[in-house]
């Protein structure tokens, strides 16, 4: 086992730090049209969560999909990916 | 109904990623990438080191102080992704950590053509890493120039007439020839397939090496929402194999069985039309394809058997 020099105080050390937005609020990205969920048909299957490329979806097993739309980037994706059509693009206000 | 589900634990992909993977990293609508981390993190949790060599991943985690991804990132140089890998988990292992995945993450420019010396060097020695090689069959983030990965009567900006001419270099095949204890190919399109994949990599030890088929909206020219229909028009329709190789033997993934037999696949067109890539492909070209897609599935039988 080699000896582990301890840390320098790591405000020091250029690190970057994991956060939510990096780019921004990606919602912003979305021009026409936004996803949404009709909560009567999704079956609660994740798909929508595992695929979403915006990582804004998240499935809970009794209320099921719900879309961050402050970073949704508005690809489409989740519609196409639903197995039950429960997700559409719709206009944005 | 609703009462016995919620006690029901969460399925880990991808309720493991939740947290890791985080919102707002500066990819492309529709882009892979993200897709893809869900399913490592999933997998490893924040127990994981990953070495990114320059590709799109490069750019989209984020710029300091920021970073999209909650885990290990360590960005090199592009040829050296493999070496550093390996570094890495020699100082982990001099430190007595266990229980932290390095994991080599690189695209088809810094596996199939730029890193491929450093790659071989880490295979060879049979470095205890993972490496994935996220394939969106060119260098996308400066400009969508042809690699050797990518396939056959493709355009891109450096092959801006004709398209590729030559065909699209097999890197897990060679990575097979090196003899490494596994090798896999995978695709975004089947999530529960990679997961699955990478569980049996966190398992084995030494040299581990994955191919992942990842199609990029701006980069082949098709609509955002489409990257996992096209995904899976790949393996439906023989072009991308889904297999396992480990111990000396090939096994077929679960998703490319059916493709075994040449009558179930889709017609490759089908896969084609849905990218601007591809449009001005002629009958010649596509006759190419089609007799590389046939070539690859007796390469597969012979393995097989
Ligand atoms: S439109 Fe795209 S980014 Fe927005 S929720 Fe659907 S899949 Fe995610
Ligand atoms: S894919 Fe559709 S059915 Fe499944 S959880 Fe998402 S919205 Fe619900
Ligand atoms: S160019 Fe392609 S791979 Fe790169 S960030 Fe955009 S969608 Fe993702």
């Amino acid at each position: 086992m080699v000896k582990v020099v301890p840390p320098v105080d790591n405000a020091k050390v250029p690190l970057t730090k994991p956060v939510e937005g990096v780019g921004g609020k990606t919602g912003l990205w979305r021009t026409m049209y936004k996803p949404v969920v009709d909560s009567s048909k999704c079956t609660k299957c994740f798909l929508c969560e595992i695929y979403c490329p915006g990582v804004c979806i998240v499935v809970d097993p009794v209320k099921g999909a719900t879309i961050n739309y402050d970073y949704c980037k508005g690809c489409g994706l989740c519609t196409d990916v639903c197995p039950v059509k429960a997700i559409s693009m719709v206009p944005e206000e | 109904m609703s009462a016995p589900q919620t006690q029901r634990p969460l399925p880990p992909l991808p309720a493991k990623a939740r947290g890791i993977v985080l919102p707002g990293d500066t990819s492309c609508p529709g882009c892979p990438i993200p897709i893809a981390f869900k399913v490592l993190a999933s997998v490893f949790g924040d127990k994981m080191i990953l070495v990114i060599p320059a590709c799109c991943t490069s750019v989209i985690l984020g710029t300091y102080p920021g970073q999209s991804l909650k885990a290990g990132v360590i960005h090199v140089p592009f040829a050296s992704a493999a070496a550093v890998a390996s570094g890495v988990a020699a100082a982990l292992k001099m430190r007595g950590i266990e229980d932290v995945q390095v994991i080599a993450w690189a695209g088809d420019g810094g596996t199939a053509d730029i890193g491929m010396a450093t790659l071989s060097g880490a295979a060879e020695r049979n470095e205890d890493i993972i490496y994935i090689m996220y394939d969106n069959e060119a260098y996308m983030n400066t400009g969508i120039q042809r690699s050797s990965a990518t396939p056959q009567g493709a355009w891109t900006t450096t092959t801006p007439v004709l398209g590729k001419l030559e065909p699209k270099k097999d890197v897990a095949k060679i990575m097979i020839a090196h003899g490494v204890p596994y090798v896999a190919t995978a695709s975004i399109a089947y999530p529960h397939d990679f997961y699955q994949k990478l569980m049996k990599a966190k398992s084995i030890k030494g040299f581990r090496f994955i191919h992942l088929h990842a199609p990029c909206p701006p980069g082949w020219r098709f609509d955002p929402m489409y990257t996992v229909r096209i995904a899976r028009l790949a393996v439906e329709t023989g072009l991308w194999i889904l297999y396992e190789y480990h111990n000396g033997k090939l096994m077929l993934s679960p998703p490319s069985q059916p493709y075994l037999d040449p009558s179930k696949r889709k017609p490759i067109e089908e896969y084609l039309k849905l990218q601007g890539r591809f449009r001005k492909i002629t009958p010649e070209l596509i006759k190419a394809i089609q007799q590389h897609v046939e070539s690859n599935w007796e390469w597969i039988k012979k393995m097989m058997s």
